[in-house]
């Protein structure tokens, strides 16, 4: 089974922090991980392989030093990594990313499986995986939290939704994106993490991808950022205090119209 | 010429303005001059109106200029599940009618799904001028494939300025595939929602960064300026009872109905009471609970309130909690009217999840918990004795 995993590199939000006098993002020292969610994406492609056996390619299209993150996902057991990177793509909004990976995809050829993360932690968008699918023109699957079975070309799968689950069978090709619940992310082993560090990043610009410049970066974005301010932070209120019966006396008048 | 950002070195002072003002980390100063790393600059422009050197040149390709006043009228996707027209659509209802208005156009809602006929007047009572049904078996419940097509045969046919669906998870998957096949532009889960009449143009403003930060983000040449919404931001929109709107009933050849995937069963799970995306109330347990058991208190807190149950990332790691509990940044972002943490120390990442409700509780027995922060009303102390009593209260209150 040929499986591909997108993956994202993010600044860790942990590290987020608000310049108090330029009310911007402080980037510096800020460390870059994997977007949280493609960590899933990285575990079930490499369970899948070591189910059904195969091959994991991870791909991100970013600046040069996410090769870090691919690093990162070789040592937790994906075969190949390709970095997708060119000035070109600068701006791109999601219509221009999945677009841009998925002529690496199809540059790349043979796949069965797709895997994304729901969404990145930093834009929050979840539009980039069905993006990619609805450009390859395969079926997809969001919002999976088990893969139940694959066989005779097709998935069962679970969809996480607001109430509950949908059980869905798929047929392959197919993109998945996943939730936390699908799995629990190994740790690097010491045999990935020297596989890791010799590992061979293929880099592909705009031209390999052989991708059309008009659909590229800013000029393949159908939107624009036209106003970045940083939300007035919350300020914390009042602290209600005395005996637990009569502050919760206090507070139940406090909410009295909320909740009445 | 393609789109390009440039630093006038006679002009740049080394000033650091452009520096702060970067929300992608992507100039730093060097030889007392600005240097823009053009692997994380997103042309986005921010840095050029802070210049007071006027030493940044951005240059964005003008696109061909398209034709767009063929465009009108504001649509929202209304969805349903089993025939229920789920409330996010009423919201935008509410918030399309004020786009409409403000665009001189009608508001019109579209609905896909099967014997959805009399929903018809649930959806005129709410203000839209014009319904578009399109009613099949094949759309009883949805299915990317078919809602994609037939969304997709609709926008082309009838060319609306703006399109509106819920930022859920039916919503978020079935329009991100709609954009990419029909060349719009999409924002995803907006907070906000304006229109610069002069331009005719939706201005779409979003939490990016966990909420850190909000952009302002347009669709200057694609039609329709298509957003997803985000849960309980926007007002319903009120019911008058005599409103009657036009209405549109298409009908769709097989092959477009055709659905690539199968839906084999919806499995609800029955613990979910009160879905977390569409409660006003939300009550949530973290770690200071101490056990899985010790839910119980939140629950009956969150009954007598008819609230959903919320849970933090300890919790659900922990096995304490199904995951579709949880609020955060790997869990569901929420924003009701009230959200009350229980024994939340507010983690950044739950911070992230729950920060833009209205009113939040808090009530910890660390006085320095970060969730005090932003809480409304702090309360310190054992939530083994506070929820309780509070549960008692709200009993006698409501009458329960």
């Amino acid at each position: 089974m040929n499986i591909i995993v997108c993956i994202k590199q993010v600044p860790n939000t942990t590290d987020v922090k608000i310049d108090p006098v330029t009310n911007t993002l402080i980037r510096d020292g800020v460390e870059s991980v994997i977007n949280p969610f493609d960590c899933y994406a990285i575990e079930e492609g490499v369970r899948l392989k070591e189910r059904f056996g195969g091959k994991v390619t991870v791909v991100t299209m970013g600046p040069p030093q996410a090769e870090n993150a691919l690093k990162e996902a070789v040592s937790l057991g994906c075969d190949e990594a390709i970095l997708v990177s060119d000035r070109k793509f600068a701006g791109s909004d999601t219509w221009a990313t999945s677009y841009t990976l998925s002529s690496a995809i199809k540059k790349i050829g043979l796949f069965d499986v797709i895997l994304c993360g729901k969404q990145a932690s930093d834009g929050d968008t979840a539009q980039v995986g069905p993006g990619i699918s609805t450009h390859l023109d395969i079926p997809q699957v969001t919002y999976v939290k088990k893969i139940e079975d694959i066989s005779g070309n097709k998935a069962k799968v679970e969809r996480m939704t607001e109430e509950g689950y949908d059980v869905v069978e798929a047929p392959l090709p197919c993109l998945f994106t996943v939730v936390k619940e699908i799995n629990t992310p190994r740790i690097p082993s010491l045999k990935g993490m020297m596989k890791a560090k010799s590992a061979k990043i293929v880099k592909w610009t705009a031209e390999d991808i052989k991708a059309e410049p008009k659909s590229l970066g800013l000029d393949g974005s159908p939107t624009r950022v036209v106003k970045i301010f940083t939300p007035t932070p919350r300020k914390g209120g009042e602290m209600l205090k005395g005996d637990t019966s009569d502050v919760a006396k206090e507070l139940v008048e406090l909410l009295k119209d909320i909740v009445i | 010429m393609a789109s390009s950002i440039q630093i006038l070195l006679d002009k740049c002072t080394g000033c650091t303005l452009c520096v702060k003002a970067c929300p992608f980390g992507a100039i730093h100063i060097a030889n007392k001059k600005a240097v823009i790393d053009m692997g994380k600059c997103n042309l986005c422009g921010a840095c050029v109106p802070v210049c007071k050197f006027k030493a940044i040149k951005l240059n964005k390709e003008a696109a061909a200029k398209r034709d767009l006043s063929i465009y009108k009228d504001v649509w929202v996707f209304c969805e349903q599940k089993k025939g229920v027209i789920q409330t996010i659509s009423f919201e935008l209802l509410g918030e399309g009618k004020k786009l409409a208005k403000k665009l001189g156009v009608k508001l019109c809602a579209v609905i896909l799904g099967h014997e959805i006929e009399p929903k018809i007047e649930d959806l005129s009572h709410r203000g839209a001028d014009k319904i578009y049904i399109i009613d099949a078996p094949e759309l009883k419940s949805y299915q990317d494939d078919p809602y994609t097509n037939v969304l997709v045969e609709l926008v082309k046919e009838y060319k609306p300025e703006v399109l509106l669906c819920g930022a859920t998870t039916i919503g978020r998957s079935l329009v991100s595939r709609v954009a990419v096949k029909i060349d719009a532009g999409l924002t995803a889960d907006c907070t906000g929602l304006d229109i610069d009449e002069k331009e005719r143009l939706l201005l779409q403003t979003r939490p990016a960064f966990g909420g850190n930060i909000m952009a302002t983000i347009i669709t200057p040449n694609h039609r329709p300026q298509m957003s997803t919404v985000r849960h309980k931001v926007m007002k319903e929109a009120e019911i008058h009872k005599g409103h009657k709107a036009e209405v549109i009933r298409k009908k769709y050849p097989a092959d477009l109905l055709k659905s690539r995937t199968t839906l084999l069963d919806i499995v609800e799970e029955i613990e979910e009471t009160v879905n977390l995306a569409e409660a006003d109330i939300i009550v949530s347990g973290g770690r200071g609970i101490g056990g899985p058991e010790n839910f119980s208190i939140i629950k009956e807190l969150a009954k007598v309130l008819g609230a959903a149950v919320g849970a933090s990332r300890a919790t659900v790691d922990a096995g304490w909690i199904p995951y579709s509990h949880q609020v955060g940044q790997t869990g569901k972002t929420v924003c009701p009217k009230l959200y009350i943490a229980c024994g939340i120390s507010g983690q950044i990442q739950h911070l992230i999840g729950m920060q833009s409700s209205k009113v939040i509780v808090a009530i910890n027995k660390d006085p320095d918990a970060p969730i005090f922060k932003v809480a409304t009303y702090g309360i310190v102390g054992d939530l083994f004795e506070i929820v309780p009593a509070l549960t008692k209260e709200f009993k006698k209150v409501l009458k329960k």
